[in-house]
């Protein structure tokens, strides 16, 4: 008598997967039989580098929790899970992300979110350069990277949807928040930056604006997400510090040619 | 007398010029000439003009051109019923000059005009040398005998895809793209062309088993059904990009250059950003859709490794990853780069190749011809015991089933083609791609334009282009006394040039005809 195919369990125990002395392709596949058996609450300890950690993963609903420091593009083309990184990651963290939800407990890399379309990004700490560069975003679906604390050159490059919100905190006053050549290209979304942002800095695409009642209605749950998410007590809530910054025209190269 | 305040009446009232700091419209460089006497004021041509070049009068009963608005597209000479209308030159044009010819004294008006960029459409038309109309085909007589393709089994499927280095029990297998013949329809972005026109080009590559290739426009919704027959390209833009796009085509090809524009990226005007385009590339509508020329997480060699392997392990390692670039110098080192990140299909683009949009300066003057660039990878890929590991696509140029038998010999495993199918369904190559309004309804998406090619036309035509290909090509195997194209490929003894120079002969590692 043929036996019934047994169904995973509604809940199971959480999958603990220790990354050492194992090839990110490897490992991937273990998250990927580990969530096609039905498991939600996967750990991954030991991560040393490994990439692609959640890449190319359709599965809302799960959490994958990441101890060590994940290697490059850690939830790329990620469709639905949620994943915690409890340490620093490297760059192209949500590359080309759809859905889902990254939290970095630490400082993140190079192109954060490039190409991002859906989801959200949190960051504690400081990313490198061209963060949120290429956002789009699309009707209902609108990507949202929060960094904690500093960006480098080039932040929300080509920015053409979308919400990023760049906190600085522990920043003194007087040093820069964000690098040089801020929004250049940015024809879509809008950013949040908090602190004193020169002028020169940003793309010529943009313009500074003070904060109105949407962007503060829109804002307060963005932190209080934020501030949830890593114990941040920093009474982030100061909206005079914030100013927005968004594109002029979303045909910034109309008149560039000739036909 | 209202209605002479509408431009087009301008030449109704003898006001023939425009504006008066527009000079390049102030020398026509077509007239359209109507034998009134076979003029039923029908007015297709009326309707079928999207370029403002012909209106009616009905003070007069007449059909009026604005000549300097006539790009030549033909599309009036075609519909008219009772043809009346022929195109010619406009007059002597400017006097003779080599080296001022019409076209760079109009494009001077033009930028003396605007102070812009002078943007134009399709493919590379200077005068450049074409190597494959310098080399000639091989056939057998006497001492090897050939074959006959009606009554013999001939063999044109190939294999796409990186290949075992040796043969091992079980065998080591790849994921590879099977086509029935080595032909695949070039990637040409849904935005840049029509609906029905790359819904035709998927019909057509279902029908011939063969692949069409989105561009980077992504997938639209109604072209699921034929994800087993897309390749769908990445790039800098990401338009339309999702893990659902990945999983569900063939193939996913990574762009870094089209050979039309190498180096610089494309840029999808607002204008053509129609509903149904943003739905497909996710983004607003009436926004331009920016694809800068670098992907900027790529800057190496080993970040471009990290994309190949970022969509493998997105698809499981059931897809081949292309990479697609221009053709240019050194293009040789860059492919054996390319082949060593773990890409399992390179496209060489060639400078010939067609383009929705760029900057006229640089269609016409950068990038490299794809047959030295096929013939210098080939060579390059072999010397370094990789040619395995990829195979090789040549794009950009490719017009005829000679150009693929010759580009086989040289050493590519499949061809793409753009042009030639555009030209299969209508295009009369008047190089208007850029302005979105092609009167033909392949380069536009405007709702009134894009109907006048249907789908299923356009599929049919192309399969018809196809299937004549492939009678062609089994033609000239057999008659090189070979059966199948496996034997062919890298096979350059099958080639001779003539006319070439011995550098030349020797970059495309041929033999002067005769030798």
């Amino acid at each position: 008598m043929a036996t019934e195919p047994t169904l995973a369990p509604a809940v199971m125990e959480p999958v603990v997967i220790s990354a050492a002395g194992l090839s990110y392709r490897h490992l991937n596949e273990q998250v990927r039989s580990a969530i096609r058996s039905g498991a939600t609450e996967i750990t991954l300890n030991d991560v040393m580098g490994h990439r692609y950690i959640g890449t190319g993963i359709h599965a809302p609903g799960v959490t994958i929790h990441v101890n060590g420091v994940p290697g490059e593009d850690l939830g790329a083309f990620l469709d639905g899970p949620h994943i915690i990184v409890h340490n620093n990651a490297q760059d192209g963290v949500g590359n080309t992300m759809n859905e889902g939800r990254i939290e970095i407990h630490g400082q993140a890399g190079d192109v954060v979110g490039y190409g991002m379309r859906g989801g959200r990004i949190l960051i504690r700490g400081d990313v490198g350069y061209r963060v949120g560069i290429h956002m789009k975003g699309y009707r209902d679906k609108q990507p949202l990277i929060v960094t904690g604390g500093c960006a480098g050159n080039f932040y929300g490059e080509y920015m053409a949807g979308g919400c990023q919100v760049l906190l600085g905190i522990g920043q003194s006053d007087k040093k820069p928040v964000v690098g040089q050549y801020c929004a250049s290209g940015m024809h879509g979304g809008v950013m949040y930056i908090r602190g004193e942002l020169d002028g020169w800095k940003l793309g010529k695409e943009v313009q500074q604006i003070p904060l109105d009642r949407h962007d503060r209605e829109f804002l307060k749950p963005v932190l209080e997400d934020f501030c949830e998410t890593f114990a941040v007590k920093e009474k982030l809530l100061e909206f005079d510090r914030f100013v927005r910054i968004a594109p002029v025209s979303a045909r910034p190269y109309g008149r560039l040619y000739v036909y | 007398m209202e209605y002479y305040e509408e431009p087009n009446a301008r030449v109704a009232l003898g006001l023939r010029r425009p504006e008066p700091g527009d000079w390049y419209h102030g020398y026509p460089e077509y007239h359209v000439e109507r034998d009134d006497d076979k003029c039923i004021r029908c007015l297709v041509c009326v309707r079928q003009c999207p370029y403002d070049c012909t209106f009616y009068d009905p003070y007069r009963h007449g059909v009026y051109n604005v000549h300097e608005n006539c790009v030549n597209c033909r599309r009036c000479e075609f519909m008219c019923p009772t043809s009346a209308i022929r195109m010619t030159k406009w007059g002597a044009g400017f006097r003779d000059n080599d080296n001022w010819k019409q076209k760079t004294i109009r494009t001077v008006y033009k930028q003396a005009d605007s102070g812009a960029v002078s943007l134009t459409g399709l493919g590379n038309d200077r005068e450049y040398v074409s190597y494959f109309d310098r080399m000639v085909i091989d056939a057998s007589q006497v001492t090897n005998p050939s074959i006959d393709p009606l009554r013999e089994p001939m063999e044109l499927r190939a294999y796409i895809g990186k290949k075992p280095e040796r043969h091992t029990n079980p065998p080591e297998v790849y994921p590879n793209l099977k086509a029935e013949l080595p032909v695949i329809f070039a990637p040409m972005s849904f935005g840049a062309i029509s609906f029905n026109f790359q819904r035709g080009l998927a019909m057509a590559a279902k029908e011939a088993g063969t692949y069409f290739n989105t561009g980077e426009g992504g997938l639209h919704p109604d072209l699921r059904q034929y994800g087993d027959h897309a390749i769908v390209q990445i790039a800098s833009g990401r338009f339309g990009v999702s893990l659902d796009y990945l999983s569900n085509a063939a193939a996913c090809e990574i762009k870094i250059g089209q050979g039309a524009k190498p180096g610089i990226g494309g840029h999808l005007p607002g204008e053509k950003v129609t509903w149904d385009v943003s739905r497909t590339r996710m983004i607003p509508e009436g926004s331009d859709a920016l694809s800068p020329a670098p992907q900027h997480d790529i800057y190496s060699i080993e970040d471009l490794r990290l994309l190949i392997y970022g969509l493998k392990e997105a698809t499981e390692y059931t897809r081949p990853v292309s990479v697609k670039i221009a053709a240019v110098h050194n293009v040789a080192a860059i492919a054996s780069g390319i082949v060593r990140a773990g890409a399992d299909i390179v496209v060489v683009d060639g400078f010939r190749g067609g383009t929705g949009a760029a900057p006229a300066v640089i269609r016409d003057h950068v990038g490299i011809p794809v047959e030295v660039a096929l013939a210098q990878v080939d060579q390059r890929l072999r010397e370094e015991g990789i040619r395995h590991q990829a195979s090789l696509i040549a794009a950009g140029g490719i017009r005829s089933s000679a150009d693929v038998i010759k580009g086989l010999a040289l050493g590519a495993d499949a061809f793409y083609i753009g042009t030639a199918a555009m030209v299969a369904v209508g295009c009369t190559a008047c190089q208007q791609c850029h302005r979105g309004r092609c009167s033909w309804g392949i380069t536009t998406n405007r709702p009134d334009l894009a109907p006048r090619l249907q789908p299923e036309v356009a599929a049919e035509r192309l399969t018809n282009l196809l299937h004549g290909w492939a009678h062609e090509i089994k033609e000239m195997l057999g008659m090189m006394g070979l059966n199948s194209i496996e034997s062919l490929r890298g096979n350059r003894l099958k080639l001779r040039g003539v006319g070439m120079t011995q550098v030349e002969l020797d970059t495309l590692g041929i033999q002067q005809a005769g030798l």
